[in-house]
């Protein structure tokens, strides 16, 4: 495969269980343990405001609080027209976090709120819709972060010529553990650019602290 | 205050989940979707399920749901009209 050279990694947005870094920085911390506290908190200590954010499963919550500090401080996006900006995502579990609880919920009246969010791409969605992305998007399932992947598939989206930037990487939810990497990749050189690479991807997802 | 319309104030919020909106915000009369408090049709479904769990009020007719959910006060008075035909 033939692949789209000077490509670069210009933000990262990196949520554990601790922490969010914003490429390789603290922005912020809590260690409850809680995933729902732990978004909540973060959402008021950053100063969101999007009212449908209460509404969100988890894993849309973790999707999207990442894209929002992914995003903040790139006045850049706004150059882009909506076709040009592209979301691919991954993680293992799916919505089996969400999907779980639909099920209990129908045992009495089922949902419609929950079961909405009963597929991962509906992540996607809410990340689209907050920022009118309308480019290429789609969501794979792999047992654990596949970088080698992730740079294929969006590598070949830039080479023919569907995007010019592109949110990529992991957003994850399984019971009391969370992860979401993030990454935006574009043809833009930053100051300190950090290539797109397959290494560098696993690089930030394992150690973003000394990015 | 009507007390069914404080109530369903306060169910609404919590059906939907709505953290940053409190009873008081919600006007009687304020409508509440698009232009008012901005409910979605997935928030319809809910406020379907609201009436069947809480007050045991089927919406039989699609139709009638824009008039029934048009303001805190419509869904009171369509609960106090069909309050007594148990969902079967």
């Amino acid at each position: 495969m033939s692949l789209a050279g000077d490509l670069y990694i210009s933000a990262s947005c990196i949520t554990d269980e601790h922490f969010i870094y914003r490429d390789g920085k603290p922005v912020f911390e809590n260690s409850t343990g809680d995933p729902e506290e732990f978004l909540l908190t973060a959402y008021k200590d950053l100063g969101l405001q999007y009212p449908k954010f209460y509404k969100m499963d988890l894993l849309s919550k973790l999707g999207w609080i990442s894209t929002e500090i992914l995003l903040n401080e790139v006045p850049e996006m706004t150059a882009y027209s909506p076709e040009e900006v592209g979301v691919v995502l991954s993680n293992s579990s799916s919505s089996l976090d969400t999907d779980r609880k639909y099920f209990e919920t129908t045992k009495t009246a089922a949902s419609p709120a929950v079961f909405v969010y009963t597929l991962p791409n509906i992540m996607i969605g809410e990340i689209c819709i907050r920022h009118g992305f309308k480019g290429e998007n789609a969501f794979f399932i792999s047992k654990d972060f596949d970088p080698l992947f992730i740079w294929q598939y969006v590598s070949n989206l830039f080479n023919i010529d569907t995007l010019q930037a592109c949110i990529c990487g992991w957003v994850e939810v399984a019971g009391r553990q969370w992860k979401a990497a993030l990454y935006l990749v574009e043809q833009r050189k930053t100051d300190n650019p950090v290539s797109f690479t397959a290494d560098n991807l696993k690089t930030l997802f394992q150690t973003p602290w000394i990015n | 205050m009507d007390k069914l319309i404080s109530d369903l104030k306060v169910q609404i919020i919590n059906q939907l989940n709505m953290q940053d909106v409190k009873p008081e915000d919600i006007g009687d009369d304020q409508p509440l979707f698009v232009e008012g408090l901005g409910l979605d049709s997935i928030d319809a479904l809910e406020l379907i399920v609201l009436l069947q769990q809480n007050y045991k009020v089927k919406l039989s007719n699609a139709d009638d749901g824009p008039r029934v959910f048009k303001s805190v006060r419509t869904m009171a008075d369509y609960i106090r009209a069909h309050q007594n035909q148990a969902v079967k």
